[in-house]
Protein backbone atom coordinates (compact mmCIF):
# COMPACT_ATOMS: atom_id res chain seq x y z
CA UNK A 1 0.00 0.00 0.00
CA UNK A 2 2.87 2.47 1.31
CA UNK A 3 4.18 1.60 -2.53
CA UNK A 4 1.33 1.97 -4.31
CA UNK A 5 1.50 5.81 -3.09
CA UNK A 6 5.29 6.23 -3.89
CA UNK A 7 6.06 6.48 0.04
CA UNK A 8 8.23 3.23 -0.55
CA UNK A 9 10.53 2.91 -3.72
CA UNK A 10 9.22 1.05 -6.20
CA UNK A 11 11.48 -2.19 -6.95
CA UNK A 12 9.27 -2.66 -10.43
CA UNK A 13 6.68 -1.87 -12.17
CA UNK A 14 5.18 1.92 -12.31
CA UNK A 15 2.43 3.55 -10.53
CA UNK A 16 -0.49 5.05 -13.11
CA UNK A 17 -2.91 7.74 -11.86
CA UNK A 18 -5.77 8.10 -14.05
CA UNK A 19 -3.60 6.26 -16.94
CA UNK A 20 -0.69 8.39 -16.93
CA UNK A 21 2.89 7.68 -15.25
CA UNK A 22 2.89 9.59 -12.46
CA UNK A 23 5.62 12.25 -12.98
CA UNK A 24 8.22 12.73 -10.15
CA UNK A 25 7.16 16.39 -9.53
CA UNK A 26 3.43 15.69 -9.93
CA UNK A 27 3.98 12.72 -6.35
CA UNK A 28 2.87 15.47 -3.80
CA UNK A 29 -0.34 16.37 -6.21
CA UNK A 30 -0.99 12.57 -6.88
CA UNK A 31 -0.94 11.89 -2.90
CA UNK A 32 -3.25 14.63 -2.36
CA UNK A 33 -5.63 12.45 -4.72
CA UNK A 34 -4.90 9.26 -2.99
CA UNK A 35 -4.67 9.80 0.12
CA UNK A 36 -2.87 6.47 2.60
CA UNK A 37 -3.85 6.52 6.10
CA UNK A 38 -1.26 4.98 8.32
CA UNK A 39 -2.14 2.30 10.72
CA UNK A 40 -0.38 4.16 13.37
CA UNK A 41 -2.05 7.77 12.96
CA UNK A 42 0.65 10.88 13.66
CA UNK A 43 0.39 14.32 14.15
CA UNK A 44 2.49 16.67 14.09
CA UNK A 45 0.84 19.49 16.08
CA UNK A 46 -0.96 19.73 19.80
CA UNK A 47 -4.56 19.89 19.49
CA UNK A 48 -6.98 17.92 17.10
CA UNK A 49 -7.74 20.62 15.26
CA UNK A 50 -4.49 22.87 14.62
CA UNK A 51 -3.43 18.46 13.27
CA UNK A 52 -6.28 18.89 10.70
CA UNK A 53 -5.67 22.52 9.66
CA UNK A 54 -2.16 21.56 8.94
CA UNK A 55 -2.27 20.19 6.13
CA UNK A 56 -3.66 23.03 4.13
CA UNK A 57 -0.18 24.97 4.27
CA UNK A 58 1.43 22.45 1.53
CA UNK A 59 1.89 23.88 -1.82
CA UNK A 60 -0.64 20.53 -3.13
CA UNK A 61 -3.76 22.13 -1.00
CA UNK A 62 -3.19 25.80 -2.27
CA UNK A 63 -6.28 27.34 -3.01
CA UNK A 64 -8.13 25.68 -0.23
CA UNK A 65 -9.10 26.14 3.11
CA UNK A 66 -9.88 24.40 6.09
CA UNK A 67 -13.57 23.79 6.41
CA UNK A 68 -14.75 23.92 10.04
CA UNK A 69 -18.46 23.49 9.36
CA UNK A 70 -17.88 20.45 6.75
CA UNK A 71 -15.33 18.62 9.47
CA UNK A 72 -17.92 19.25 12.06
CA UNK A 73 -20.11 16.94 10.23
CA UNK A 74 -17.85 14.54 9.66
CA UNK A 75 -17.45 14.42 13.34
CA UNK A 76 -21.05 14.00 14.18
CA UNK A 77 -21.66 11.27 11.96
CA UNK A 78 -18.68 9.00 13.96
CA UNK A 79 -20.76 10.46 16.92
CA UNK A 80 -17.74 13.58 18.34
CA UNK A 81 -19.02 16.89 18.72
CA UNK A 82 -17.23 20.07 18.40
CA UNK A 83 -15.23 19.87 21.76
CA UNK A 84 -13.52 17.26 20.08
CA UNK A 85 -11.27 19.47 17.96
CA UNK A 86 -10.35 21.18 20.81
CA UNK A 87 -8.90 18.02 22.47
CA UNK A 88 -4.70 17.60 22.71
CA UNK A 89 -3.29 14.53 20.70
CA UNK A 90 -1.50 13.23 23.43
CA UNK A 91 -4.74 12.95 25.27
CA UNK A 92 -6.53 11.16 22.36
CA UNK A 93 -7.05 7.37 22.70
CA UNK A 94 -6.00 4.73 19.87
CA UNK A 95 -9.33 5.13 18.75
CA UNK A 96 -10.00 8.92 19.01
CA UNK A 97 -6.26 8.96 16.78
CA UNK A 98 -7.87 6.80 14.07
CA UNK A 99 -11.04 8.99 13.94
CA UNK A 100 -8.66 12.14 14.14
CA UNK A 101 -6.77 10.70 11.14
CA UNK A 102 -9.68 9.32 9.01
CA UNK A 103 -10.99 13.17 9.47
CA UNK A 104 -7.66 14.78 8.54
CA UNK A 105 -8.04 12.97 4.99
CA UNK A 106 -11.72 13.03 4.01
CA UNK A 107 -11.88 16.48 4.74
CA UNK A 108 -9.35 17.17 1.92
CA UNK A 109 -11.38 15.76 -0.27
CA UNK A 110 -9.06 12.60 -2.26
CA UNK A 111 -9.99 10.15 -4.88
CA UNK A 112 -9.04 7.76 -3.77
CA UNK A 113 -8.58 6.74 -0.04
CA UNK A 114 -5.95 3.57 1.02
CA UNK A 115 -6.82 2.58 4.62
CA UNK A 116 -4.80 0.17 6.46
CA UNK A 117 -7.11 -1.60 8.67
CA UNK A 118 -9.15 1.45 9.57
CA UNK A 119 -11.06 0.32 12.27
CA UNK A 120 -9.04 -1.91 14.58
CA UNK A 121 -8.54 0.39 16.94
CA UNK A 122 -12.39 1.09 17.20
CA UNK A 123 -15.21 0.19 19.09
CA UNK A 124 -18.01 -1.61 16.85
CA UNK A 125 -20.34 1.27 17.24
CA UNK A 126 -17.30 3.45 15.88
CA UNK A 127 -16.34 1.37 13.49
CA UNK A 128 -19.72 0.97 11.68
CA UNK A 129 -20.35 5.15 11.47
CA UNK A 130 -16.58 4.42 10.00
CA UNK A 131 -17.83 2.39 7.49
CA UNK A 132 -21.28 4.14 6.48
CA UNK A 133 -19.06 7.27 6.20
CA UNK A 134 -16.30 6.02 3.78
CA UNK A 135 -19.16 4.00 1.46
CA UNK A 136 -21.60 6.71 2.15
CA UNK A 137 -18.62 9.24 0.07
CA UNK A 138 -18.27 6.82 -2.45
CA UNK A 139 -21.87 6.70 -3.41
CA UNK A 140 -22.29 10.03 -3.67
CA UNK A 141 -19.63 10.18 -6.53
CA UNK A 142 -18.99 6.93 -7.84
CA UNK A 143 -17.04 7.69 -10.85
CA UNK A 144 -14.85 10.11 -9.14
CA UNK A 145 -14.31 8.25 -5.83
CA UNK A 146 -13.00 4.60 -4.35
CA UNK A 147 -11.29 3.59 -1.79
CA UNK A 148 -8.76 0.71 -1.61
CA UNK A 149 -9.35 -1.43 2.44
CA UNK A 150 -6.95 -3.71 3.87
CA UNK A 151 -8.51 -5.88 6.26
CA UNK A 152 -8.13 -9.48 8.19
CA UNK A 153 -12.00 -9.38 8.79
CA UNK A 154 -13.39 -11.10 5.86
CA UNK A 155 -16.79 -10.19 6.81
CA UNK A 156 -16.25 -6.33 6.94
CA UNK A 157 -13.93 -6.99 3.67
CA UNK A 158 -17.07 -8.58 1.94
CA UNK A 159 -19.59 -6.03 3.36
CA UNK A 160 -17.21 -2.96 1.92
CA UNK A 161 -16.01 -4.22 -0.93
CA UNK A 162 -17.14 -4.96 -4.81
CA UNK A 163 -13.48 -6.45 -5.86
CA UNK A 164 -11.06 -8.24 -3.60
CA UNK A 165 -7.32 -8.62 -3.82
CA UNK A 166 -5.71 -11.45 -2.27
CA UNK A 167 -1.81 -11.25 -1.24
CA UNK A 168 -0.09 -14.64 -0.83
CA UNK A 169 3.96 -15.38 -0.40
CA UNK A 170 4.02 -11.72 -1.76
CA UNK A 171 1.98 -12.37 -5.07
CA UNK A 172 -1.21 -10.42 -5.91
CA UNK A 173 -3.89 -12.64 -6.96
CA UNK A 174 -7.63 -12.39 -7.58
CA UNK A 175 -9.59 -12.60 -4.33
CA UNK A 176 -12.25 -14.64 -3.85
CA UNK A 177 -14.98 -11.78 -5.35
CA UNK B 1 62.36 44.50 33.34
CA UNK B 2 60.37 46.97 30.52
CA UNK B 3 56.82 46.95 31.59
CA UNK B 4 55.28 45.55 28.27
CA UNK B 5 57.93 43.01 27.75
CA UNK B 6 56.72 39.31 27.29
CA UNK B 7 58.06 37.17 30.06
CA UNK B 8 59.14 34.40 28.84
CA UNK B 9 58.36 30.45 30.13
CA UNK B 10 61.26 27.86 30.62
CA UNK B 11 61.02 24.33 31.70
CA UNK B 12 61.16 25.41 35.78
CA UNK B 13 57.88 27.24 34.93
CA UNK B 14 55.96 24.10 34.15
CA UNK B 15 57.16 22.22 36.79
CA UNK B 16 55.89 24.78 38.91
CA UNK B 17 52.57 24.38 37.23
CA UNK B 18 52.84 20.91 37.06
CA UNK B 19 53.05 20.82 41.11
CA UNK B 20 49.34 22.28 41.32
CA UNK B 21 48.40 19.26 39.96
CA UNK B 22 49.23 17.11 42.97
CA UNK B 23 46.57 19.11 44.57
CA UNK B 24 44.37 17.28 42.04
CA UNK B 25 46.02 14.00 43.47
CA UNK B 26 45.36 14.84 46.92
CA UNK B 27 42.27 15.50 46.45
CA UNK B 28 41.50 12.22 44.70
CA UNK B 29 43.21 10.46 47.15
CA UNK B 30 41.96 12.01 50.12
CA UNK B 31 38.23 11.27 48.96
CA UNK B 32 39.18 7.87 47.45
CA UNK B 33 37.98 9.32 43.84
CA UNK B 34 40.24 6.87 42.09
CA UNK B 35 41.32 8.91 39.78
CA UNK B 36 45.42 9.26 39.95
CA UNK B 37 45.85 7.71 36.73
CA UNK B 38 43.62 9.33 34.83
CA UNK B 39 44.80 12.35 36.31
CA UNK B 40 48.42 11.46 35.71
CA UNK B 41 47.78 10.08 32.10
CA UNK B 42 45.61 13.56 31.45
CA UNK B 43 48.68 15.60 32.47
CA UNK B 44 51.24 13.55 30.40
CA UNK B 45 48.67 14.14 27.24
CA UNK B 46 48.35 17.63 27.73
CA UNK B 47 52.36 18.02 27.88
CA UNK B 48 52.89 15.88 25.08
CA UNK B 49 50.37 16.78 22.66
CA UNK B 50 50.82 20.82 23.48
CA UNK B 51 54.12 20.26 22.64
CA UNK B 52 54.40 18.27 20.01
CA UNK B 53 51.59 20.80 18.61
CA UNK B 54 54.63 23.59 19.20
CA UNK B 55 56.69 22.29 17.53
CA UNK B 56 54.62 21.53 14.37
CA UNK B 57 53.58 25.29 14.74
CA UNK B 58 57.10 26.55 15.20
CA UNK B 59 58.58 24.59 12.00
CA UNK B 60 55.29 25.94 10.27
CA UNK B 61 55.93 29.76 11.50
CA UNK B 62 59.55 29.65 10.32
CA UNK B 63 59.49 32.51 8.19
CA UNK B 64 59.06 32.07 4.16
CA UNK B 65 57.29 29.03 4.64
CA UNK B 66 55.82 28.68 0.82
CA UNK B 67 51.98 29.14 0.42
CA UNK B 68 51.30 25.26 -0.25
CA UNK B 69 52.64 23.58 3.34
CA UNK B 70 50.55 26.01 4.80
CA UNK B 71 47.78 25.11 2.78
CA UNK B 72 48.51 21.48 3.11
CA UNK B 73 48.48 21.62 7.17
CA UNK B 74 44.95 23.81 6.85
CA UNK B 75 43.97 20.79 4.97
CA UNK B 76 44.21 18.19 7.61
CA UNK B 77 43.15 20.32 10.23
CA UNK B 78 40.06 20.78 8.03
CA UNK B 79 39.91 16.64 7.82
CA UNK B 80 40.18 15.96 11.43
CA UNK B 81 37.89 18.11 12.85
CA UNK B 82 35.40 17.01 9.92
CA UNK B 83 36.14 13.29 11.61
CA UNK B 84 35.33 14.72 14.78
CA UNK B 85 31.93 15.93 13.84
CA UNK B 86 30.87 12.49 12.85
CA UNK B 87 32.09 11.09 15.74
CA UNK B 88 30.45 13.04 18.05
CA UNK B 89 26.82 12.31 16.44
CA UNK B 90 24.25 9.37 17.42
CA UNK B 91 23.16 8.78 13.80
CA UNK B 92 25.18 7.75 10.98
CA UNK B 93 24.12 7.74 7.34
CA UNK B 94 25.89 6.33 4.05
CA UNK B 95 27.74 9.50 3.44
CA UNK B 96 27.35 11.25 6.33
CA UNK B 97 31.68 11.38 6.42
CA UNK B 98 31.65 13.44 2.74
CA UNK B 99 29.04 15.37 4.02
CA UNK B 100 30.86 16.87 6.96
CA UNK B 101 34.03 17.18 4.89
CA UNK B 102 32.21 19.39 2.36
CA UNK B 103 30.06 21.52 4.93
CA UNK B 104 33.33 21.71 7.15
CA UNK B 105 35.60 22.76 4.17
CA UNK B 106 33.09 25.05 2.59
CA UNK B 107 31.65 26.61 5.60
CA UNK B 108 34.85 27.49 7.61
CA UNK B 109 37.16 28.07 4.65
CA UNK B 110 35.00 30.41 3.51
CA UNK B 111 34.76 32.23 6.54
CA UNK B 112 38.83 32.31 6.87
CA UNK B 113 39.19 33.56 2.86
CA UNK B 114 36.60 36.43 4.51
CA UNK B 115 38.66 37.01 7.16
CA UNK B 116 42.04 36.72 5.44
CA UNK B 117 41.57 39.05 2.44
CA UNK B 118 38.83 40.84 3.67
CA UNK B 119 39.35 41.98 6.87
CA UNK B 120 42.79 41.15 8.37
CA UNK B 121 44.60 41.03 5.67
CA UNK B 122 48.02 40.02 6.64
CA UNK B 123 50.63 40.82 3.92
CA UNK B 124 50.50 37.46 2.49
CA UNK B 125 47.71 35.46 3.07
CA UNK B 126 49.04 32.28 4.15
CA UNK B 127 51.13 34.09 6.82
CA UNK B 128 50.99 31.20 9.09
CA UNK B 129 50.42 32.98 12.44
CA UNK B 130 47.50 34.46 11.28
CA UNK B 131 46.23 31.86 9.09
CA UNK B 132 46.51 29.00 11.68
CA UNK B 133 44.91 30.05 14.46
CA UNK B 134 42.12 31.66 12.70
CA UNK B 135 41.23 28.74 10.69
CA UNK B 136 41.60 26.68 14.05
CA UNK B 137 39.34 28.80 15.49
CA UNK B 138 36.73 28.52 13.01
CA UNK B 139 37.09 24.87 12.44
CA UNK B 140 36.60 24.17 16.34
CA UNK B 141 32.88 26.17 16.58
CA UNK B 142 32.09 24.97 13.13
CA UNK B 143 32.72 21.29 14.06
CA UNK B 144 30.08 22.33 16.92
CA UNK B 145 27.45 23.36 14.60
CA UNK B 146 27.68 20.18 12.16
CA UNK B 147 27.74 17.84 15.00
CA UNK B 148 25.14 19.27 16.62
CA UNK B 149 23.10 19.79 13.65
CA UNK B 150 23.18 16.38 12.27
CA UNK B 151 22.98 14.62 15.88
CA UNK B 152 19.76 16.70 16.22
CA UNK B 153 18.12 16.14 12.57
CA UNK B 154 19.13 12.49 12.75
CA UNK B 155 17.04 12.03 16.59
CA UNK B 156 14.21 14.10 14.72
CA UNK B 157 13.82 12.30 11.72
CA UNK B 158 14.06 9.12 13.89
CA UNK B 159 11.47 9.61 16.28
CA UNK B 160 8.77 11.20 14.20
CA UNK B 161 9.28 9.22 11.44
CA UNK B 162 5.77 8.56 11.40
CA UNK B 163 4.89 12.11 11.73
CA UNK B 164 7.23 13.13 8.49
CA UNK B 165 5.35 9.88 6.54
CA UNK B 166 2.36 11.25 7.23
CA UNK B 167 2.62 14.38 6.08
CA UNK B 168 4.30 13.05 2.80
CA UNK B 169 0.88 11.13 2.60
CA UNK B 170 -1.20 14.06 2.92
CA UNK B 171 0.37 15.87 0.22
CA UNK B 172 3.29 17.43 1.60
CA UNK B 173 6.52 18.04 -0.49
CA UNK B 174 9.80 16.62 1.07
CA UNK B 175 10.58 19.76 1.69
CA UNK B 176 7.61 20.82 3.43
CA UNK B 177 7.58 17.15 5.54
CA UNK B 178 11.37 17.56 6.51
CA UNK B 179 11.54 21.08 7.41
CA UNK B 180 10.64 21.74 11.15
CA UNK B 181 13.10 18.90 11.68
CA UNK B 182 15.19 20.90 9.59
CA UNK B 183 14.69 23.96 11.07
CA UNK B 184 15.04 22.52 14.76
CA UNK B 185 18.49 20.90 13.74
CA UNK B 186 19.99 24.30 12.67
CA UNK B 187 18.90 25.98 15.62
CA UNK B 188 20.17 23.57 17.53
CA UNK B 189 23.66 23.94 15.74
CA UNK B 190 23.75 27.44 15.94
CA UNK B 191 21.84 28.36 19.40
CA UNK B 192 25.74 27.33 21.73
CA UNK B 193 27.28 30.69 20.02
CA UNK B 194 24.41 32.91 19.95
CA UNK B 195 24.65 31.56 24.19
CA UNK B 196 28.48 32.53 24.00
CA UNK B 197 28.05 35.71 22.35
CA UNK B 198 25.50 36.85 24.99
CA UNK B 199 27.63 36.27 27.93
CA UNK B 200 31.24 36.58 26.10
CA UNK B 201 33.37 38.91 28.89
CA UNK B 202 30.49 38.74 31.66
CA UNK B 203 31.67 35.50 33.30
CA UNK B 204 34.88 34.69 31.31
CA UNK B 205 37.47 36.07 29.19
CA UNK B 206 37.51 34.76 25.93
CA UNK B 207 41.04 32.50 25.75
CA UNK B 208 42.09 34.13 22.60
CA UNK B 209 41.98 37.65 24.26
CA UNK B 210 43.32 36.24 27.48
CA UNK B 211 46.28 35.32 25.55
CA UNK B 212 46.95 38.43 23.75
CA UNK B 213 46.93 40.40 26.87
CA UNK B 214 49.09 38.41 28.00
CA UNK B 215 51.07 38.73 25.14
CA UNK B 216 51.45 42.54 25.38
CA UNK B 217 48.71 43.31 23.09
CA UNK B 218 46.89 46.59 24.73
CA UNK B 219 43.55 45.52 25.58
CA UNK B 220 41.44 47.53 23.06
CA UNK B 221 43.43 45.88 20.48
CA UNK B 222 43.00 42.65 21.91
CA UNK B 223 38.88 43.08 22.60
CA UNK B 224 38.87 44.48 18.82
CA UNK B 225 40.14 41.28 17.63
CA UNK B 226 37.82 39.17 20.13
CA UNK B 227 34.88 40.61 18.20
CA UNK B 228 36.15 39.94 14.91
CA UNK B 229 36.94 36.28 15.92
CA UNK B 230 33.06 35.80 18.02
CA UNK B 231 31.64 36.92 13.95
CA UNK B 232 33.63 34.72 12.18
CA UNK B 233 33.24 31.89 14.54
CA UNK B 234 29.35 32.01 14.77
CA UNK B 235 29.52 32.82 11.01
CA UNK B 236 31.43 29.34 10.52
CA UNK B 237 28.86 27.71 13.12
CA UNK B 238 25.84 28.76 11.14
CA UNK B 239 26.86 28.12 7.60
CA UNK B 240 28.45 24.92 8.55
CA UNK B 241 25.01 23.74 10.59
CA UNK B 242 23.08 24.67 7.74
CA UNK B 243 25.24 23.15 5.07
CA UNK B 244 25.42 19.50 6.63
CA UNK B 245 21.68 19.34 8.09
CA UNK B 246 20.68 20.23 4.26
CA UNK B 247 23.47 17.68 2.67
CA UNK B 248 21.64 15.08 4.94
CA UNK B 249 18.26 15.58 4.40
CA UNK B 250 19.00 15.42 0.42
CA UNK B 251 20.60 12.18 1.18
CA UNK B 252 17.55 11.29 3.60
CA UNK B 253 15.08 12.32 1.53
CA UNK B 254 14.38 11.37 -2.68
CA UNK B 255 13.69 13.19 -5.17
CA UNK B 256 10.35 11.28 -5.29
CA UNK B 257 9.16 12.57 -2.13
CA UNK B 258 9.99 9.67 -0.35
CA UNK B 259 11.44 9.57 3.35
CA UNK B 260 14.11 6.84 3.21
CA UNK B 261 14.19 6.29 6.86
CA UNK B 262 16.10 2.67 6.57
CA UNK B 263 19.29 4.94 5.62
CA UNK B 264 18.98 6.44 9.49
CA UNK B 265 21.37 4.20 11.77
CA UNK B 266 21.28 5.21 15.25
CA UNK B 267 24.56 4.51 16.71
CA UNK B 268 24.75 1.91 19.72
Amino acid sequence: MRALVLLDPVDSGEVRWQGEVVRRDLIPAFRRQAIYLHQRPAFARDTVEAALESPFAFRAHRGRRFDRDRVLDHLRHLGRDGSFLDKRIRDLSGGEMQVAALVRAIQLDPAMLLLDEPTAALDAQTAAAVEELISGRVDEAPQRRAFLWVSHDQEQARRMTRRSLAVEDGRLTDGPW
Amino acid sequence: MQENELILLGPWQLVLAAGLILLNGAVSLMLKLGLERRLLVASIRTVVQLLLIGLVLEWIFFPGRPWYVVTALMLVMTLIAAGAAVRRTGYRYRGIWADSIVAMGASSWLIAAVALLGIIRPDKWYMPQYAIPLLGMILGTTLNGISLGLDRLGEELDTKRDQVETLLALGATRWEAAHEAIQRAVRTGMIPLINRMMIVGLVNLPGMMTGQILGGVEPFQAVMYQIVVMFLVAAGASLGACSAVLSSYLRLFSKDHQFLAERLVKRE
